[in-house]
């Protein structure tokens, strides 16, 4: 039984922070109808990002808590820049085109950045310190959920719930919701549709980094080639809870991630992607427009 | 107010608009009328921004508008209910209300503006929680002309607002449209297939063909029209 547990938390854990990146798949998807193929490499690079603060922070002298505190934060804003300029370069002068080229142009992006870090930094796995503290709270559970897991879920939950506030109340949530519905009457209404499109790659981003942080010091090493793997799960998710729906990504994350994770426990760590792929064919069998996804939208 | 001199219009390399002038005064119901296809809704939306004119002014108030962006052209003033009423499918009716006032800041007016446009409608008042989709056809076209409202424009732009609603309901929103008009000061630019309903509200009109204005009267005048009544009216 405690088995099954620590099961559970493994999988919502790693859920966690799929959801985390394929929020910006689904949120960049509802808005301009595109799947951001660079979205995983903004992921990575909010790592190395982290990485790269986390080793300076500490040459100066910084306590613990602050250089967690202030390296994912400088992570975050870093890779928030970088989806916004790749929104900038690679997708806004293809906002017109026909669909197969901003796609192409995600792709192309995807390679670049990855390239760009492995020539910048280097091929091999860098090491990353584990940023978050042992609880001591948690000691007489050790064998079942560690701090990092504890951690992990609860800057998800948070995050979650102020994505759903902003969502839901904000002045530029429902222009958001807006431009989704029907871009040329957001315009019509008054909606600035290209700040909002960048304010989406930017929450995106912003989301991405933040689990690439959370993941990296969980898993306690990085390399160019980690938001390939990460993004191609995430998109999964998104897929499997509907791409284009909030809710939607963050039950196929948390979906995906259970599955891999009662995959691992139970059969084996080779069989996980069988098992996560093969649950994404059966969903798109049966609900091709994904868990919570709605069928496209008859416009009158 | 609004004045479109030489202005013409493409999408992709096809001409849609060709020299379009029209001229529309403060507090005027002005309607422009013709067949499908010619260029009626495009001339909204070369005032509107989404297609821009590629030749030819825009003067709102005076000032050129044709080479702003679509959100800086609804803070001038003019907002536009488009054709097929385009209402925020899932966001609630309120919700609706609230991005049609987007760009005002003076939330108490706002409000006030909303319990205003219940008393005008009450079924949107009862309906305010439900999403868009869920409202039917003529329901959707009051939210969608009180969405505009909402912005309290000085120009209204409403693109065939009788298409696809049962008679009594358009008689109805003619009445609003008439009391938009006198009420608020509100001026507006009708365009209307339904050449017989637009004529008998507006004052003055243009008629249309293939991307050119061939007529421009007063609306006692076009009704009266011979070539007018053969192809607009039936009669």
């Amino acid at each position: 039984m405690e088995y099954f547990f620590e099961l559970i938390l493994g999988g919502l854990t790693r859920g966690s922070i799929y959801a985390l990146i394929a929020l910006g798949y689904t949120m960049v998807y509802g808005i301009v109808e595109l799947i951001n193929f660079a979205h995983g490499e903004i992921y990575m690079i909010g790592a190395f990002t982290a990485l790269i603060f986390t080793s300076v922070l500490t040459l100066l002298g910084f306590n613990e808590i602050a250089v967690i505190v202030l390296a994912s934060l400088l992570a975050v804003i870093y890779s928030s820049a970088y989806g916004y300029t790749v929104e900038k370069i690679a997708y806004k002068p293809l906002r017109n085109a026909p669909r197969l080229s901003p796609l192409i142009s995600a792709i192309g992006m995807s390679i670049f950045l990855q390239n760009y870090v492995l020539l910048a930094q280097t091929s091999d796995f860098l090491p990353f310190p584990n940023l978050i503290p042992e609880f001591e709270f948690i000691k007489p559970y050790r064998h079942i959920i560690g701090s990092p897991e504890i951690i992990i879920l609860l800057t998800t939950s948070i995050a979650m719930v102020l994505l759903t506030f902003l969502i839901k109340f904000t002045r530029i949530g429902k222009a958001m919701r807006a431009t989704a519905q029907d871009r040329n009457m957001a315009m019509l209404v008054g909606v600035n549709v290209n700040r909002v499109i960048s304010i989406t790659f930017i929450i995106g981003s912003a989301l991405a980094a933040l689990g690439g942080v959370l993941i990296a010091s969980h898993v306690g090493q990085i390399n160019f080639y980690i938001g390939f793997i990460a993004g191609i799960k995430a998109f999964t998710a998104a897929v499997l809870g509907g791409i284009g729906s909030i809710p939607g990504a963050v039950l196929g994350a948390l979906v995906l991630g259970l599955t891999e994770s009662f995959a691992t426990g139970y059969v084996s760590s080779d069989y996980e992607d069988v098992f996560a792929f093969g649950l994404l064919v059966l969903i798109l069998i049966f609900r091709p427009a994904g868990i919570l996804g709605r069928a496209a939208a008859q416009k009158v | 107010m609004l004045r479109l001199r030489n202005v013409n219009s493409f999408y992709g390399n096809i001409q849609v608009l060709k020299n379009i002038n029209v001229e529309i005064s403060r507090g005027e119901i002005i309607t422009l009328i013709g067949a499908n296809g010619a260029g009626k809704t495009t001339t909204l939306m070369t005032i509107s921004g989404i297609v821009p004119a590629r030749s030819g002014e825009v003067l709102f108030m005076e000032k050129p508008i044709h080479n702003m962006r679509p959100d800086i052209i609804v803070s001038l003033g003019i907002s536009q209910v488009p054709e097929g009423r385009r209402i925020f499918p899932y966001l609630t009716v309120s919700e609706n209300l609230d991005m049609g006032a987007f760009l005002r800041t003076d939330s108490e007016n706002i409000k006030k503006d909303m319990e205003y446009i219940f008393e005008l409608f009450p079924i949107l008042g009862q309906r305010r929680n439900q999403p868009g989709k869920t409202l039917s056809g003529g329901e959707q076209q009051m939210l969608a002309i009180s969405r505009a409202i909402m912005a309290r424009p000085k120009l209204l732009l409403l693109d065939e607002p009788s298409l696809g609603l049962a008679p009594l309901i358009v008689k109805q929103l003619f009445e609003i449209i008439k009391k938009i008009n006198i009420e608020n000061q509100t001026t507006i630019f009708l365009v209307e297939q339904n050449a017989n309903l637009a004529l008998k509200v507006a004052h003055r009109g243009y008629v249309m063909e293939n991307g050119r204005i061939t007529l421009s009267d007063s609306a006692e005048n076009l009704f009266s029209n011979e070539n007018v009544k053969k192809a607009y009216l039936g009669l």
